[in-house]
């Protein structure tokens, strides 16, 4: 589904990935994890076209398409669907209308007609129920006061509502508590189809423990340089990320 | 219908498409003023003596006058003597149904999108038309005589209610007030008049649309509005304009007395055209707009959404002179290209307990400039008068500019005024939160345009959202979801 070969990729001149490869196939999850400053929010960008961070080598193939020559939009229509670490507030938009836009500026780019309010909000009711989301957050204008977990558990729903291929999940976790935290692993793993495939951004084991991944990355200076199964998180819970930085810098001073 | 209301969607994004111009056979008379083109105008319109009078001392302090330089705008100095004065469609005989109406006229609404047929069988709007200087038609004129209401142009009002023009006319904007009040008092060619008898709730939306169309006529409207003890009345305008070269002047007057317990709610969309992306042509729109609340516990509330012109210099007032009296206003202002807008609103608190509230939301984009420019005043005998002001600016992009000029002037110890301001640019973290769910950056920055806006944009009667919606639609083809 999604291919990513030696990406490279500047902001302001500083290069941040150096040489990026990922292959995610449909009904994967696969989670990258890193020390703070390794690329993996930068990643994240690249991938949903963030026009602050132009890419200097490598390709991108998303379903069969040159990802990178997709505009940002084009990229959410397709079925790419970012998760943000920090959710924007916009003031006055209330959060239902804002997705009934996103939703239907998605079918009309596939062909198929806009929904109109009763079959929107009808398609809305099921999905709040799948992540615990309650309505009265939904008339709200978009993230606008929304607590820490709130605008995390938004994020799932509209991820819920937009039924994306790929999924990518930026430090979905941070600033959550531990109820928070279970409610929205609840709805993410509900949203865990054959069909699917989750890009997991994080920099703790603990969402781990709730979403079960079927890869382990370790990102590094801009670098793959570990991948592994869950146990792989496992390992890096217990001995913490030097002991595979050290490695990494020891094999770089080389 | 659309649940946003996408009144400010054509924004940035579009260019104007109202231009074209109407050729009517207009009935002009030379360029230039002097006293007797006031006489000119005044005969024309068959007026009696004492209007003629009023019309030639206001010509005579006009004279006196300097135009104003402290708006923060900035335009090539205006030839008065270059300056049609009167431009009326000519008549036939009288209008008895629309049948009888200029077909081409007819075909210029239709443009718009208002034909009056069809408004008065939808919306049950009562619409006075004003096509340059003359009304062409007023409908539902029976129905609200019935219940006492007169709604029709001054024109009609000086001739067939002189007594009730004769008392109100000036009292609210003397026509000493200011240098584009004075020249309006003199050569005011039309305009509306309303009168809600006492008790009586007027149970339909007033709604006038005018249009400036003569090639380089001056447009002077003059609007009064009467409402008597414990009455109501929402008043509608909107207005556009066809697209020309040579900058128009447009000064017009409105006037809203509210007696005891009365409430007048006046809303405006503005749409003049606002000249070229390189700032040539457009609309010198120098309004003066005020409203007295006379009685105790009487309401005015301005409400106006401005998207056009060239130059906007307009500051809908009230002055809260019966005790408990409430002032409103709610204004958005929303300038592009070369625009300048000097816009805002002032309260004079008058009476014990007022109330007055603004909220005013400028938008600015392209090379433009908004300015807010508001003044409270609490005077000695304004006991425990309040006034609550949120003023907010969102810049759209690095050229353009916002300012904000609140006045406060209290002299009353028991007085609380308060004022917030901020000022904001749509954010490149939002277009890409919106861009990453799929919606497009043109319609992210209209989303995120009418959610700053939206608090004034809740005050439009639904009547006139609608209008309004109808309005913009031909400039905003395609590309309203």
């Amino acid at each position: 589904m999604l291919s990513i070969k030696n990406i490279h990729a500047n902001i302001e001149g500083k290069e941040i990935l150096k040489g990026i490869n990922l292959e995610i196939k449909a009904g994967e999850v696969h989670a990258i994890m890193g020390p703070n400053g390794s690329g993996k929010s930068t990643l994240a960008s690249v991938l949903a076209g963030r026009e602050e961070y132009e890419v200097t080598e490598g390709e991108v193939t998303f379903l069969e398409k040159d990802l990178l020559e997709l505009s940002t939009e084009d990229r959410a229509r397709e079925g790419l669907f970012l998760a943000f670490q920090y959710p924007v507030e916009i003031p006055g938009v209330s959060t239902t209308n804002f997705i009934k836009a996103a939703v239907n500026e998605k079918r009309k780019y596939q062909g198929e007609e806009p929904l109109d309010a009763v079959a929107f909000l009808k398609i809305m009711k099921q999905k709040m129920a799948l992540v615990e989301i309650d309505q009265s957050l939904l008339s709200r204008s978009i993230n606008e006061g929304f607590s820490g977990g709130e605008k995390k558990r938004n994020e799932v729903f509209q991820m819920a509502m937009l039924e994306p291929k790929l999924a990518i999940l930026d430090e979905t976790d941070s600033g959550l508590d531990i109820d928070a935290l279970r409610i929205v692993a609840n709805g993410i793993n509900k949203l865990r189809n054959e069909n699917r495939a989750i890009l997991l951004i994080t920099h703790y084991q603990r969402l781990l423990d709730y979403i079960q991944p079927d890869y382990v990355h370790v990102l590094y200076n801009g670098k793959i340089v570990k991948s592994g199964t869950k146990e792989l998180a496992l390992e890096l819970e217990d001995k913490g990320y030097d002991f595979i930085t050290d490695e990494a810098d020891l094999a770089a001073s080389l | 219908m659309n649940e946003d209301l996408n009144m400010l969607e054509q924004t940035a994004l579009n260019d104007y498409k109202y231009g074209f111009v109407t050729d009517i056979d207009t009935d002009i008379i030379p360029k230039g003023l002097n006293e007797a083109v006031v006489e000119l105008i005044s005969k024309k319109k068959n007026e009696p003596e004492w209007m003629l009078n009023w019309r030639l001392k206001a010509y005579a302090h006009w004279l006196k006058l300097e135009e104003p330089k402290w708006p923060n705008v900035k335009y090539p100095p205006i030839n008065y003597q270059d300056i049609i004065y009167y431009a009326a469609p000519k008549k036939k005989e009288q209008l008895n149904s629309l049948n009888e109406v200029d077909p081409e006229l007819l075909r210029t609404f239709e443009k718009l999108g208002i034909s009056l047929n069809e408004q008065k069988r939808l919306t049950g709007v009562a619409v006075d038309v004003v096509m340059d200087s003359v009304s062409i038609a007023t409908s539902f004129k029976e129905q609200l005589s019935e219940i006492g209401v007169i709604f029709c142009s001054i024109s009609e009002a000086i001739q067939k209610h002189p007594d009730l023009v004769k008392k109100h006319l000036g009292s609210v904007v003397p026509m000493t007030d200011n240098y584009f009040a004075a020249l309006n008092s003199a050569v005011f060619t039309d305009g509306s008049f309303c009168y809600i008898p006492k008790g009586v709730r007027c149970p339909m939306e007033l709604s006038t649309y005018f249009r400036i169309n003569a090639e380089n006529s001056g447009q002077f409207e003059r609007t009064l509005i009467i409402a008597e003890e414990e009455s109501y009345v929402s008043y509608l305008e909107g207005c556009t304009a066809p697209m020309r070269d040579e900058n128009q002047l447009h000064a017009a007057v409105v006037e809203l007395v509210a007696m005891k317990k009365a409430e007048i709610k006046y809303s405006t969309v503005q749409n003049w055209y606002p000249g070229d992306k390189d700032g040539n042509g457009g609309i010198y729109n120098f309004v003066t707009k005020r409203g007295m609340c006379q009685g105790e516990h009487s309401k005015i509330s301005w409400t106006q959404v401005e998207t056009g012109s060239a130059i906007t210099w307009k500051y809908p007032s009230v002055i809260l002179k019966g005790d408990h009296s409430i002032g409103e206003f709610y204004s958005v202002a929303f300038t592009n290209h070369h625009q300048q807008a000097d816009t805002g609103t002032k309260m004079i608190h008058l009476g014990k307990n007022t109330r007055s509230r603004i909220v005013s939301k400028g938008i600015s984009a392209g090379q433009s400039q908004n300015s807010y420019r508001g003044l409270v005043r609490a005077s000695k005998g304004a006991t425990n008068a309040r006034n609550y002001s949120q003023c907010d600016s969102l810049l759209l992009g690095d050229k353009c500019g916002a300012h904000t000029f609140p006045y406060i002037e209290v002299k009353n110890k028991t007085a609380i005024v308060e004022h917030e301001a901020t000022t904001s640019k749509i954010g490149e973290d939002q277009l890409f939160y919106c861009r990453q769910r799929g919606i497009d950056a043109e319609t992210a920055v209209a989303m995120i345009v009418n959610g700053f806006a939206k608090e004034v944009m809740n005050q439009l009667p639904m009547e006139f959202a609608i209008e309004a919606q109808k309005l913009l639609a031909i400039s905003m083809e395609g590309s309203v979801g």
